[in-house]
Parts: structure tokens; C-alpha cells; sequence
């Protein structure tokens, strides 16, 4: 209880600095999860998207 | 307007990254392809305000941040929703993700303020310098840099991480503790 205490009390005095360690595996972890996403590629929908716009363009230029 | 190939390279190649940058946004993989899929209609509509020789990617991310932000308001006001949105559809989704292993880091993700949490995945997930990341959200460089430190720091408090120890093979040892002290 009491080291509790001292720990939050030493936390409010020094705010907010997390070790290089936390940082580096707080970062690797976004990433993994970031890249899970990224790593999917194109869903054909994005394709198919892109393809019809290029052809209705084509059938009307401006 | 006939599409340069270059520009539809580009525009292709940033889809998944845009799909991730969405996803963290709103938690919800659905939502979040209709997010791209509207950004890439605007951009597209937009394509000559590109400036050529400028990054095309940190220029979609952008046009993909704003739209988030006011269909986020409209919603918002509609719904009169509050902080616990975000968190709430990713508990009501919790396969959209697919893994299991990233589940607890997207509900401590998700709790974080939505321009802490962007700023967090634009420059720590997405690769974009505090420079481009404050291109992206409109704000100063250092805005941005208080934004990620302080969306670190809540991460690791959510997460009850004080040193790496806390993190990898802890998490499985902590889940068969849990599983099998019941």
C-alpha cells in the first residue's frame, strides 16, 4: 500500500517518462498490427473501382 | 479525365495503408473500406489540386483524415455519443479484427482521444514524419509531438505495461494463468 503510494507520488513529480524498452515494444506492436492490415493488399473492390472510373472516362472524356 | 498510370499506381499502392490508417480510426473494417473507397472518389474528382512531385500518399491520408472527422461530427451529433463510441463498436466487432493476439491493444487503442490515437498510428504505424503527420491532422510539428507522447504514455498505463517484460510471451503465459485458475 505504502510503496504504492510513494510510486504514484514519485509519477505525479516526474510525469510521463516511459523507458526505451516500453516504447520500442509499444511501437513494435502498432506496427504488427498495422501491417496485419497493410499486409492484405488491395481488396478487389479498390480495383474494381478504380477500373470502372477509368472506363466511364473513357466513354466521356470532358 | 483520362487516368494517368502513375497516378493510378499510386493511388492503388496507398490503399493499404489508407484500409489500416481507416481501420484504427473508426474499428470497424466495413466502415472503414467505405472511408477509403470515398476518399478515393474525392481524390480522384480532386486530382488536379495534386500537387505532382509532392507525396501522394500523406495527400490522401489527408483528404481520408478530414472526411473521417466531419462524417465523425455529423454522426456524433446525431447519435449524441460520446467518448465511449470507438471502444464500444470494437467490443460489438471483436472478429472484424481477426487476430485475437491484437485485440487487447485495439481496445486500449480505441480508448485513447481520437487526435492522440491518429497522431500515434500516422507516426509510429503509418511511417510519416512529425512533419507530414501535422501536415496530415493541420497542426503544428510540435502539437503533434505531444499528441504521441502523451498517446504512448496512456498505452502503456492501459495496457499495465511498466517494462518490456510485460509484453510477448507474458501475454499467452498471462491468458493460460487466466484460463486456467478458474
Amino acid at each position: 500500500m505504502e510503496a504504492a503510494a510513494t510510486r504514484s507520488k514519485k509519477l505525479n513529480v516526474k510525469p510521463a517518462k516511459l523507458g526505451r524498452d516500453v516504447q520500442a515494444r509499444l511501437g513494435q506492436q502498432l506496427r504488427a498490427m498495422y501491417d496485419e492490415v497493410v499486409n492484405q493488399g488491395v481488396p478487389d473492390r479498390f480495383n474494381e473501382l478504380i477500373d470502372r472510373l477509368e472506363s466511364s472516362a473513357k466513354k466521356d472524356p470532358q | 479525365m483520362p487516368m494517368d498510370d502513375s497516378v493510378r499506381k499510386a493511388v492503388l499502392g496507398a490503399v493499404p495503408s489508407l484500409r489500416a490508417f481507416a481501420i484504427s480510426l473508426c474499428g470497424n473494417v466495413d466502415r472503414a473500406d467505405d472511408l477509403v473507397q470515398e476518399t478515393l472518389l474525392r481524390a480522384l474528382a480532386n486530382i488536379d489540386s495534386f500537387q505532382p512531385g509532392t507525396n501522394m500518399s500523406a495527400w490522401l491520408f489527408t483528404i481520408l483524415r478530414n472526411h473521417f472527422r466531419s462524417e465523425y461530427r455529423k454522426r456524433r451529433r446525431e447519435v449524441e455519443d460520446s467518448d465511449g463510441h470507438h471502444a464500444e463498436s470494437l467490443k460489438s466487432q471483436p472478429d472484424q479484427y481477426g487476430h485475437v493476439e491484437f485485440r487487447e491493444f485495439r481496445e486500449a487503442l480505441a480508448h485513447l482521444p481520437s487526435d492522440q490515437r491518429e497522431a500515434l498510428i500516422l507516426v509510429g504505424a503509418s511511417g510519416f514524419s512529425y512533419e507530414e503527420a501535422a501536415g496530415i491532422c493541420g497542426c503544428a510539428v510540435g502539437t503533434i509531438k505531444s499528441r504521441v507522447n502523451r498517446a504512448r504514455t496512456r498505452l502503456a498505463e492501459l495496457l499495465h505495461v511498466n517494462s518490456a517484460e510485460d509484453f510477448g510471451p507474458d501475454e499467452t503465459t498471462r491468458a493460460i494463468l487466466a484460463s486456467g485458475g478458474e
